[in-house]
C-alpha cells in the first residue's frame, strides 16, 4: 500500500475516492450499482446482522443483481436491529429495520428489483454534520 | 406514490393500525393499487403528534391523523393533488403549516457530529474515512498550524470532556503541553462502564479512525508520540475494528514516523481493561494500565502532570476525541454556535428503558429532556405514564416531570441533582419503584467499588442494606434520615468520583420521590408493585366464579375455596409467584 | 525555604511550601486524627493512600472534605479541622469502620495496643449507627504470623511495607468493594507464599489483623515441667526496647532488669544471644578472611562479596527470590541457632542434661526467628536446637502475667558461660553493627595489629544503603550495608549484574536492623523510637570493657575445650548451614 506523504497527497486521494463514489452514485446503470449497508456494530450483530449480510451477498449474486454491499457502524436504531440501508441509484437512501432473511428476500424482490417500498422502513431522524 | 403510516407502538396505541387498513381499503376501492402503495413503517419518533402519515415522494407530513381521515387524504391529496391543510404539521414557533418534513424542527433535534460517520462508512476501510475528509484535520494541524494554535482553537470551541466530568478539553491539552518531560502520553479512555451505555463502543465500532486521528492531533499538541487506548476486553468487535484501523493508518503512514512528511511521530497501542467500573476514573485507569490494581489515587497530582509511569498523560474519552477532527475542519466558531451557553456541541446518549425508540442518539446541548423522550425517543412504551429519567448512570440521579423542560447540559443536570455522566439515559414509567431503582444502582456501586476508601467500601454497603430493608417493608422513618446523612458523608469524604457520586441515586430519589419512601415505611406499600415483599395477591369476590384454576396452579397450595364458590389466598403461605393472576380468566386476582 | 501562609482553625500558620495540612496542623499543636497514614520520617517510609478518610478537614471553597494527610497546603488556604460538619463526617467514617470490625476487643491479641481501639475511645463512640453485615475471611496461621483479616481495615500499611520497602510482594489488596482485603495472591496461605516472615507487616498493623504466633503458653508449660532444664537466650535488640512495654522512655537500656526478670520467670539459666553473636564473628569473620585471601591470591572459584547471614528474614528472601545466588552468603548460622547448637551439645554435656530434657527458649526482636528455629536442618532427631522463639512483646506479656513488677527489679547479670559477651556482640542489634563487629576482629586477625579505635562511625547510621572503605593496613576493604529487603535487592541485583565492587556486605531485613524488628514493641509510626534504640545499643557497646569478639574469654575457652578452631570440622557441623532454592510456584488454594 502506498504511503500518504503529505497533506496535498491526502487531499488528492480524497478527491480521487470521492470521484469514484460519485461515479458510482451517478451512473445510469441501475442494476449494477445498488448500494447496501448493513449496520454491523455489536447491537446489530447480536440481532443477526451477519446472517442478513451473508444472505444479501449470496442471494444478490444468485439472482444476478449487481450491488455494493458493505458493513457499517451503528445507525442508532438499536430498537430495530438488524438495520440495513438500501440506496437505489439516484434515490434517497431507505433504512429498513428488523431485517431477517425473509424480510431481506422481500426487500430484494420488491424494493431492489421494482422500487416498491416494503414495510419496516425506519424514518431517518437526524442530520449529520458531514453530508 | 407511497403512503407511509407510522407503525410504532406509540402511534399504534392511537389507532394507526385502523388508519392503515382504512387507507389500504380505500386505495383498493379506488383502484389505485398499481400507483399507490400503503405501507407501515417504524417509529418516526414523533409520537406526541402521532399517528403520522407521510406521503412520498413529495414528503408531505401529516400529524395526528385519525382513521376517519384516510378518505380525505386519498381523495384530496392523492387524487386531486391538494394537501389536507388541517392535518399538516404546525410549526410551534410561527404557527405556519409545514408540509415538507425536511423542514420540520423535530428532524433537526438530532445532529450527528461525534457519530457523523457511524452508519455511513465501512469502519474497516480507511478509504471511506478519507473520502469523508478523514485525516485532513491532522494534516492541517501538522502542516498549517502550531500546537499552540490548535490548542487555542480547541479552547475557543468550548469542547468539554464527554466522559462525565466536563473538563474543558483545550485547557487539559494546554496543561499537559506545558508539563516538561521527555516522554508524554495520549490516552483514550474507552472503559465505558455505565450500565446500559454503549456510546463509545458504537463510535469505535463505527468510526475508529476519527479517534485515531484525534489522538494523533492531541499528541501533536502536547508533544507526545505515544498513544494508548484503554479499552474493555468485553468489547471484542470494537477492539478488532480499532486494530484494523490502526494497521491501515500505519500502512498509509498516518501513524508511525514522519507523518505526512513532517517530523511528527505518533503511534497507538491498545491496553485491555478487565471491566472494572472504577477503571473509568482516570487515575485508576492509569494504574490498571501500569499493571497495578485498578484503584484511584488522590489528585493532585493530575495525570496531565504525572500520569502513566509518572509521565504527563492526557486522558480523554472516546466521544471527546471523535469531536476533534470536525472541530479542526469546520472551526471553533462553527462548533461553539451549537449547544448551550456553557456546553457547546452535541452529546451522544444511549437511550434505554421504558421508551419506544431505544437507541443511540446525538443531540445538541440544550435540547430538553422532553424533546429527547417524546420526539426522538418516541415516548413511553405501551402508552404508560412517564415517571423519571435517570442520567449519568450510577453516579447520576433521577429527574422527574418537573425537569422535562430543562435543557440538557453539564451545569443544568448538576443543578438538578444528577449529572451528564458518559451518556446513559434510562427512562422509567409508573411501573418503576424509585426505592428499588436507588437500590439497583447501589447494588452496582457496591459491586464495583474498589474498596480503597472507607466511605465507598463500607458506606455504600450500608446504604444498600438500608434500601434493601425498606424494599422488604422493614424500614423505619429513621432509616430514611440515616440514608440521607450517610449519603452526605459519603459524598463529602469518598476518595474518587465513583464514591463521591455513588449516593446521588439515593439522594435524588429521596428528594423527588419522598412520598414513595414514606409509603414503603408507613403503609408497607410499593405503588409500582415492584417490591415483592410488599405485595399481596387478593381474589375479588365479585369477579371470582370458582373455576379453581388458580388453586390448581398454585405451587404452594395457598389458595382455597369450593368449586363455584369464592376463593381466598392465604397470605402466610403465598410466595407471590403470580401464577394465579396468569391463570385467572376473570380478572379476579389483583395485586394490592 | 519557600513558605506560605495558611489559616487553620483561625490560627495563621507559616509553613514550608509543599507541606500537607496534617503537617501544618501539627506545627500549631493541632492533632488531626489519622489511621491509615504512617510516616517513618527518619527512614523516609510513608504510607499515604488517603484511604481511611478519618483525617478529613474542611477547606474553604472546596466542594467536599479534604484528607489532611494527602492534601497540600496552598497559599491563603482556610482550613477548619473541628467544626460540626467535619466531626460528623469523621465520626460517621469511624463508625463505618467499626461496623465492619469484630468487637472482640477484650480477647484480641492487640487489646490495649490497637490504634482503632484508641481512636474509638478518643472519639467517644458509644453506638454504631450503621450496623450491618461484616466481611469475614479464612484465618491463616503460618509458623510466625497469624492473619486474622476480619480485623483488616484496609489501611494498606502492611502492603506498603511488603511491596515498597521490602519488595517481597506477598501482600496486596485482593477482591473488590466490601470484600476487599489485603492478602497473598489468590488468598493463598502465607506459608505457601514467598513471605520471609520479616514481620514488618505486623510491626505496622494498626489492629489485630496481623499478629505473631504466640508461644508464651508453651514457655510457661516448659518452665513448670520439673523434668526439663530451661535455658533462655535474649537477643541484643531486646534490651534496648523492652522498657517501652513498661512505660520507660524509648532508648532506655534494661539489660540488668531483663536478666533479673528472666530469672524470676523461672529459667534455670539466663544466657545471652550476644555470646553467640561473638561466636558468629569468629566463624563468619574467619570465613570472610578465608574467602578474601583466596580471592586476592587469584582463586577464580571464590565468590565475593561475602554476605552476612545472621538475619533469617534475609535468608528467606534470597532463598525465595535469588535462588541462583545461594552460594554467596556466609554459611554461618544466625546467633540464635549457634546458641541453640552449642547449648544442646557443649553446655548440655557440661551440666549433664540430655538434649531432650533441655529446653532452649529465645527472646527475639524478630518474627522470622520463629520460623528459623523450626527449620529441619536445625533439628537433631527431630529435636530442635531452639525450642521456642518468643518476641520482645511476648516476653513483656509473660512478665506481666507472672506478676513481676519490672521497673522495680534490681539489675542482675547473665549466667556463665553462655551469658558473657563483648561490645561487638551488642551492636548486632542495629544496622551496620554486624559488619562493624566483624571488622574489629577481622582487622586484627588479618593484620596482626591491634586496633587503636574500635568505633567505625563510617559504618553507622540510618541511610538505607551505606558504603565505606576500611583500610586493613594498606589493604582497602570495601564494605556495603543495606537494611530493608528492598535495599538488599538493589545490592543483589548489582552482584547479579557483575557490577558489585564490595568485599563484604551486611544485610538486615528490617528497617533499622533488629531494633526495628517485627517482634519489637510497636512504634506506631514514630521513627524517633528506632533512633533512640539505636543510640542505646551503641552506648551499651561503648560501656563495655571488652569490645572485640575474639577477646571474649568464654569464646576462647569454647574453642579450646570443644570446637577446636573457627571453621573447623565441628564448627562446620554445628555452626554452619546450607541454603535451599525455595522458589514458590503459585498454587491456588481453595
Amino acid at each position: 500500500m502506498t504511503q500518504v506523504k503529505s497533506l496535498a497527497d491526502l487531499r488528492r486521494i480524497k478527491e480521487n475516492l470521492q470521484g469514484k463514489m460519485s461515479l458510482r452514485e451517478k451512473s445510469n446503470d441501475p442494476e449494477s450499482l445498488v448500494q447496501i449497508r448493513v449496520a454491523m456494530a455489536t447491537c446489530g450483530i447480536a440481532s443477526g446482522a451477519k446472517q442478513v449480510m451473508e444472505f444479501f451477498i449470496e442471494e444478490l449474486d444468485k439472482r444476478n443483481i449487481q450491488a455494493v454491499i458493505t458493513q457499517t457502524g451503528c445507525m442508532g436504531y438499536c430498537f430495530a436491529e438488524p438495520t440495513v440501508e438500501i440506496t437505489l441509484p439516484g434515490q434517497a437512501p431507505v433504512v429498513y429495520g428488523y431485517v431477517n432473511e425473509k424480510k431481506a428476500d422481500d426487500i430484494i424482490e420488491k424494493y431492489i428489483k421494482n422500487g416498491e417500498l416494503v414495510e419496516g422502513i425506519i424514518p431517518v431522524n437526524y442530520e449529520t454534520v458531514q453530508k | 406514490m407511497h403512503v407511509l403510516v407510522c407503525g410504532g407502538t406509540g402511534c399504534h396505541a392511537s389507532e394507526s393500525d385502523k388508519l392503515l387498513s382504512n387507507l389500504k381499503t380505500i386505495v383498493a376501492d379506488k383502484g389505485l393499487e398499481n400507483d399507490v402503495q400503503v405501507i407501515a413503517t417504524g417509529c418516526f419518533g414523533f409520537c406526541e403528534k402521532g399517528p403520522i402519515v407521510k406521503i412520498m415522494p413529495d414528503n408531505t407530513f401529516y400529524t395526528q391523523v385519525k382513521p376517519d381521515d384516510a378518505r380525505e387524504i386519498i381523495e384530496e391529496h392523492l387524487i386531486k393533488g391538494r394537501k389536507v391543510n388541517r392535518l399538516l404539521y404546525v410549526n410551534p414557533e410561527n404557527k405556519e403549516h409545514i408540509s415538507d418534513s425536511k423542514h420540520m424542527g423535530f428532524y433537526k433535534k438530532q445532529l450527528r457530529i461525534a457519530l457523523r460517520n457511524c452508519g455511513f462508512i465501512d469502519p474497516e476501510n480507511i478509504d471511506e474515512y478519507i473520502a469523508r475528509e478523514g485525516y485532513e484535520a491532522l494534516g492541517k494541524c501538522l502542516t498549517e498550524m502550531t500546537p499552540q494554535q490548535v490548542i487555542e482553537l480547541m479552547k475557543k470551541s468550548g469542547l468539554r470532556g464527554r466522559g462525565g466530568g466536563g473538563f474543558p478539553t483545550g485547557l487539559k491539552w494546554e496543561i499537559t503541553s506545558k508539563s516538561v518531560s521527555d516522554v508524554k502520553y495520549v490516552v483514550c479512555n474507552a472503559d465505558e462502564g455505565d450500565p446500559g451505555a454503549f456510546m463509545d463502543r458504537s463510535i469505535l465500532e463505527g468510526d475508529p479512525h476519527s479517534v485515531i486521528e484525534a489522538m494523533a492531533i492531541c499528541g501533536y499538541c502536547i508533544g507526545a508520540s505515544n498513544g494508548l487506548v484503554y479499552i474493555r476486553a468485553e468489547y471484542p468487535l470494537a477492539i478488532e475494528r480499532l486494530k484494523t484501523a490502526i494497521k491501515q493508518a500505519r500502512e498509509y503512514g498516518l501513524l508511525g514516523n514522519n507523518i505526512l512528511g513532517t517530523d511528527f511521530n505518533f503511534d497507538i497501542e491498545l491496553r485491555y481493561g478487565a471491566g472494572a467500573f472504577v477503571c473509568g476514573e482516570e487515575t485508576a485507569l492509569i494504574h490498571s494500565m501500569e499493571g497495578k490494581r485498578g484503584e484511584p489515587t488522590m489528585k493532585p497530582p493530575f495525570p496531565s502532570v504525572s500520569g502513566y509511569f509518572e509521565k504527563p498523560t492526557n486522558v480523554n474519552n472516546v466521544e471527546t476525541f471523535a469531536n476533534v477532527p470536525v472541530i479542526i475542519n469546520k472551526g471553533a466558531d462553527w462548533f461553539s454556535s451549537i449547544g448551550s451557553e456553557k456546553s457547546k456541541g452535541t452529546k451522544v446518549f444511549a437511550l434505554a428503558g421504558k421508551i419506544n425508540n431505544v437507541g443511540l442518539i446525538e443531540v445538541p446541548m440544550g435540547t430538553t429532556l422532553r424533546e429527547v423522550i417524546y420526539e426522538i425517543g418516541g415516548g413511553i412504551k405501551d402508552g404508560k405514564e412517564f415517571k423519571a429519567v435517570q442520567t449519568g448512570g450510577p453516579s447520576g440521579g433521577c429527574l422527574t416531570k418537573k425537569h422535562l423542560d430543562t435543557p440538557i447540559d453539564y451545569d443544568n443536570l448538576l443543578a438538578s441533582g444528577s449529572m451528564m455522566g458518559s451518556g446513559g439515559m434510562i427512562v422509567m414509567d409508573e411501573d418503576d419503584c424509585m426505592v428499588s431503582v436507588a437500590k439497583f444502582y447501589l447494588e452496582f456501586t457496591v459491586e464495583e467499588s474498589c474498596g480503597k476508601c472507607t466511605p465507598c467500601r463500607i458506606g455504600n454497603k450500608r446504604l444498600h442494606e438500608i434500601l434493601d430493608k425498606l424494599t422488604k417493608g422493614n424500614g423505619t422513618l429513621e432509616d430514611i434520615d440515616r440514608l440521607r446523612n450517610l449519603s452526605k458523608v459519603i459524598k463529602d469524604t469518598a476518595l474518587c468520583g465513583l464514591g463521591q457520586t455513588s449516593p446521588n441515586p439515593v439522594l435524588s430519589t429521596i428528594d423527588n420521590f419522598m412520598e414513595e419512601y414514606i409509603e414503603h415505611v408507613t403503609d408497607k406499600k410499593c405503588r409500582a408493585g415492584r417490591c415483592k415483599a410488599l405485595m399481596q395477591y387478593h381474589i375479588l369476590s365479585e369477579n371470582c366464579v370458582g373455576c379453581t384454576a388458580c388453586a390448581r396452579n398454585c405451587p404452594v397450595n395457598a389458595i382455597s375455596g369450593e368449586r363455584k364458590g369464592v376463593h381466598t389466598i392465604n397470605q402466610e403461605v403465598c410466595i407471590k409467584c403470580g401464577a394465579c393472576i396468569e391463570k385467572c380468566k376473570f380478572n379476579a386476582v389483583v395485586i394490592k | 525555604m519557600e513558605t506560605i501562609k495558611i489559616n487553620i482553625d483561625n490560627k495563621i500558620v507559616e509553613v514550608a511550601k509543599g507541606s500537607t495540612i496534617l503537617e501544618a496542623a501539627k506545627q500549631v499543636g493541632i492533632h488531626i486524627p489519622t489511621l491509615c497514614h504512617l510516616h517513618l520520617h527518619d527512614l523516609n517510609i510513608e504510607n499515604k493512600p488517603a484511604g481511611c478518610r478519618i483525617c478529613v478537614v474542611e477547606v474553604a471553597g472546596r466542594k467536599n472534605l479534604a484528607p489532611a494527610c494527602a492534601t497540600e497546603c496552598l497559599e491563603g488556604m482556610v482550613i477548619n479541622t473541628n467544626n460540626i460538619h467535619v466531626l460528623n463526617a469523621r465520626k460517621t467514617v469511624l463508625e463505618l469502620i467499626l461496623s465492619d470490625h469484630p468487637t472482640d476487643c477484650l480477647i484480641c491479641a492487640k487489646n490495649g495496643d490497637c490504634e482503632l481501639q484508641s481512636m474509638a475511645q478518643e472519639f467517644g463512640i458509644r453506638k454504631i449507627h450503621y450496623e450491618g453485615e461484616q466481611s469475614t475471611y479464612r484465618e491463616d496461621t503460618s509458623p510466625a504470623i497469624i492473619r486474622d483479616v476480619d480485623k483488616c481495615i484496609m489501611c494498606r500499611r502492611c502492603e506498603m511495607m511488603c511491596n515498597e520497602v521490602q519488595t517481597v510482594g506477598v501482600l496486596s489488596a485482593v477482591n473488590r468493594g466490601f470484600m476487599s482485603v489485603v492478602a497473598p495472591a489468590f488468598e493463598m496461605n502465607l506459608d505457601h507464599s514467598e513471605c520471609t516472615y520479616c514481620g514488618q507487616c505486623v510491626a505496622v498493623c494498626p489492629t489485630g489483623a496481623l499478629t505473631e504466633v504466640d508461644h508464651t503458653n508453651a514457655v510457661i508449660r516448659a518452665l513448670a515441667d520439673p523434668t526439663k532444664t530451661v535455658v533462655v537466650q535474649t537477643a541484643p535488640a531486646v534490651r534496648a526496647a523492652l522498657g517501652e512495654e513498661f512505660g520507660l522512655e524509648p532508648g532506655t537500656l534494661v539489660t540488668g532488669k531483663l536478666a533479673a526478670a528472666l530469672r524470676r520467670l523461672g529459667f534455670n539459666y539466663v544466657f545471652d544471644t550476644d555470646f553467640a553473636a561473638d561466636l558468629t564473628i569468629m566463624e563468619e569473620g574467619t570465613e570472610l578472611l578465608d574467602r578474601l585471601n583466596r580471592h586476592l591470591n587469584g582463586d577464580k572459584n571464590v565468590a565475593l562479596p561475602i554476605l552476612t547471614s545472621c538475619c533469617p528474614g534475609w535468608v528467606n528472601f534470597f532463598e525465595h527470590q535469588f535462588p541462583e545466588m545461594i552460594n554467596i552468603p556466609s554459611t554461618a548460622r544466625s546467633p540464635q541457632q549457634m546458641f541453640g547448637a552449642i547449648a544442646k551439645t557443649y553446655f548440655a554435656d557440661k551440666i549433664g542434661v540430655k538434649r531432650e530434657d533441655l529446653v532452649v527458649v529465645s527472646v527475639m526482636p524478630c518474627l522470622a526467628k520463629k520460623y528459623e528455629c523450626q527449620r529441619d536442618e536445625f533439628k537433631t532427631n527431630g529435636n530442635p536446637d531452639v525450642d521456642y522463639s518468643i518476641s520482645t512483646r511476648e516476653l513483656a506479656h509473660l512478665i506481666k502475667q507472672l506478676n513481676i513488677t519490672f521497673n522495680e527489679l534490681p539489675d542482675e547479670d547473665f549466667d556463665a558461660p553462655l551469658g558473657e559477651s563483648t561490645g561487638a556482640a551488642v551492636i548486632f542489634g542495629t544496622t551496620g553493627g554486624v559488619i562493624e563487629a566483624a571488622v574489629r576482629t577481622a582487622y586484627e586477625v588479618q593484620t596482626g595489629k591491634k586496633l587503636d579505635k574500635v568505633d567505625f562511625q563510617e559504618l553507622r547510621g540510618m541511610e538505607f544503603i551505606r558504603e565505606a572503605t576500611i583500610d586493613f593496613d594498606g589493604l582497602p576493604i570495601k564494605i556495603g550495608i543495606a537494611h530493608g529487603l528492598g535495599n538488599a535487592r538493589k545490592l543483589l541485583e548489582e552482584i547479579k549484574a557483575g557490577k558489585s565492587t564490595y568485599h563484604a556486605i551486611e544485610i538486615m531485613a528490617c528497617p533499622g536492623g533488629c531494633i526495628g524488628g517485627g517482634g519489637q514493641p510497636l512504634h506506631h509510626g514514630d521513627s524517633s523510637i528506632l533512633k533512640a534504640r539505636q543510640k542505646a545499643i551503641y552506648s551499651e557497646d561503648a560501656s563495655k570493657v571488652i569490645r572485640k569478639s575474639h577477646e571474649n574469654r568464654y569464646i576462647v575457652k569454647l574453642y579450646e575445650e570443644f570446637l577446636g578452631k573457627p571453621c573447623g570440622e565441628l564448627s562446620h557441623h554445628l555452626l554452619h548451614t546450607h541454603y535451599f532454592d525455595k522458589t514458590v510456584e503459585i498454587k491456588v488454594v481453595e
